[in-house]
């Protein structure tokens, strides 16, 4: 079989327990702490296993990178999965069900510059556009083209916060969640693009196929989690 | 050196290509044997005659100019230029018309994903036989495909795509809200349908929820039951319509291969009534769909009502490949267990 020919296949048994991605990261300990009160048995997962598939009884877990959530979900690797909204903006075009916002691991998504500055409104009005440095460039360019302004965005994979303190850009697109690490670095929020929380995702196919498992399943997590 | 080819397209080699000419040969001798025809079309169309069938503008994702300056595009699926051809070089010709077809489509692509520009797709079209019946022969000769393919266990969604538009009518809803809210249906976008449910000042909490529950609601017979306690006009007209056709699939034997889905809406711009998914347990993404089109070939100056199918190729071969491993890794385990009982060959 051609791995490339069309989008990842599910290589895997009918009818075992569901199988669950769940982000390492941040909403991995929120994660858990539902999957206790939903009555699993977390302890291995919390471990300093090095492992990456657990086997909770009704739900297998796999640990995956936040952003790689959709990517397993949309392919069927996992039926479901868990993952912050600010993922699934930046990748909106994936086809997987959003079933429930979970309403933990609040964030928000926001564009901030170096504290009592005006350097993003200096360069719109005299170079005609911003530098904007961004872990989530899709977002970024939609919030702009909304607001119906110009700017550069320019794509890193980590530390956003140092670009404009070191000049590589105006401001950055960011998720906040204290707006601490902003505020050991001289930075503030400008504004306010979007609020972030984790969202329960499913597999088309799964949520066609296995109809009564998942629907109890995402009623279950949903109770957890409120 | 290695020359590139575009992303989202591939090179067949022979032995894929013996596979996928087998699986082409099986299903266009099951329906050559039901009496459809094969025919094709070009691989190009005037942009506005493709975009006439779409019912809406942007259809597409590649178009260019030819000599004359006029406006081409490579076609994106199979049932508009059939349309068009039913309705023109098939115009004196006695309805019902069954046609089949095998021939690539082109569809734009976010890069990175693994999607494809060119897929390659196997279906039929039954011009001029009317729902309930028509559906139901329609349904009757897709699970015959997946069998033909060896696709037993695949199960056929079927829903209605009037469902929606008539209820958010119903409920008032118009304008870019209820094309907001289409939008948030057809990605199953449940979060975001609460929220925009929740903004709208037609809807109340009763209609919110309705919606909510009715884009939930999959299975057998008794979601029909299910659909028509939630109640209102648009609900009992999609759910009449829906057991007819259920009627005619379990007297024709093959409910048990359906799935009727409420939830089910697809992006193409020209469904009325019926529509169709494909699943096979073994695969994670959509065989293939259809549904009912009754008012495109009037578009084409040949009102006439229709249905038809459309298989993804490479998918089947990918789920039969699938479907293959996973009986033989259930073979040599219970050939394991049965040397274990001492009784094994």
């Amino acid at each position: 079989m051609n791995p490339a020919s069309v989008q990842a296949a599910t290589p895997r048994e009918a009818g075992g327990p569901l199988r669950l991605a769940l982000p390492r990261g941040s909403l991995f300990e929120p994660c858990l702490d539902m999957l206790d009160r939903a009555g699993f048995a977390t302890a291995e997962p919390r471990g300093d296993s090095r492992a990456l598939i657990f086997d909770l009884g009704e739900l297998s877990v796999v640990t995956v990178r936040p952003s790689d959530v959709p990517t397993y979900v949309e392919a069927g690797a996992a039926d479901l999965g868990i993952t912050g909204k600010d993922v699934l903006i930046e990748q909106s075009d994936r086809a997987v069900y959003e079933l429930a916002d979970l309403g933990f691991g609040r964030c928000r998504m926001v564009l901030a510059a170096r504290a009592g500055s005006d350097q993003l409104g200096e360069a719109e009005r005299r170079l005609g556009s911003m530098r904007i440095a961004t872990k989530y460039p899709r977002t970024a360019d939609a919030f702009f083209e909304a607001a119906g302004r110009q700017a550069e965005v320019i794509e890193v994979k980590g530390s956003v916060e140092l670009a404009p303190l070191v000049g590589l850009a105006d401001g950055i697109v960011d998720l906040v969640d204290t707006g601490r690490t902003l505020a050991d670095n001289g930075l503030e929020v400008v504004d306010e693009i979007s609020v972030c929380t984790a969202r329960l995702l499913a597999n088309r196919v799964a949520h066609k196929l296995r109809v009564d498992e998942i629907d109890a399943m995402v009623e279950r997590l949903r109770e957890a989690a409120a | 050196m290695s020359q590139p080819i575009p992303r989202g397209t591939r090179d067949i080699l022979p032995e894929e290509m013996r596979e996928l000419r087998a699986i082409e040969r099986a299903l266009g001798e099951l329906f050559d044997a039901r009496g459809y025809g094969e025919v094709g079309t070009p691989s190009i169309e005037y942009h506005d005659v493709l975009e006439l069938g779409e019912g809406r503008e942007g259809s597409g994702g590649y178009r260019f100019f030819d000599e004359s300056g006029a406006a081409l595009a490579l076609r994106s699926d199979m049932t508009i230029p059939i349309a068009r051809l039913a309705a023109s070089r098939l115009a004196g010709a006695q309805a019902p018309l069954r046609l089949r077809y095998s021939g690539s489509i082109y569809r734009p692509v976010r890069p990175q994903r693994g999607q494809m520009r060119e897929l390659r797709q196997v279906g039929v079209e039954l011009i001029g036989a009317e729902a309930p019946a028509g559906t139901v022969e329609l349904i009757e000769l897709l699970v015959g495909a997946l069998d033909a393919v060896g696709l037993d266990r695949a199960v056929v969604g079927l829903g209605d795509a009037d469902l929606f538009r008539q209820l958010l009518d119903e409920f008032e809803v118009a304008g870019s809200a209820r094309d907001r809210i289409l939008v948030c249906l057809e990605a199953h976008d449940l979060v975001a349908i609460e929220a925009e449910a929740g903004d709208l000042a037609e809807l109340g909490e009763a209609e919110r929820m309705a919606i909510v529950a009715l884009s939930s609601l999959r299975g057998g017979a008794e979601v029909l039951e299910r659909a028509r306690m939630i109640g209102g006009e648009a609900v009992e007209r999609a759910s009449s319509r829906l057991a007819a056709t259920y009627e005619g699939l379990e007297a024709a034997g093959i409910a048990g291969r359906v799935q009727l889905d409420l939830g089910l809406l697809r992006d193409l711009g020209y469904y009325t009534g019926a529509i169709l998914e494909v699943y096979d347990p073994a695969l994670g993404h959509i065989l293939g769909g259809g549904g009912r089109y009754d008012d495109l070939l009037g578009r084409f100056g040949r009102p006439m009502p229709a249905a038809g199918f459309a298989l993804y190729l490479e998918r089947l071969h990918l789920a039969q490949a699938e479907e293959e491993r996973l009986s033989k890794q259930a073979a040599s385990s219970h050939q394991q267990a049965a040397s274990g009982d001492g009784r094994g060959s």
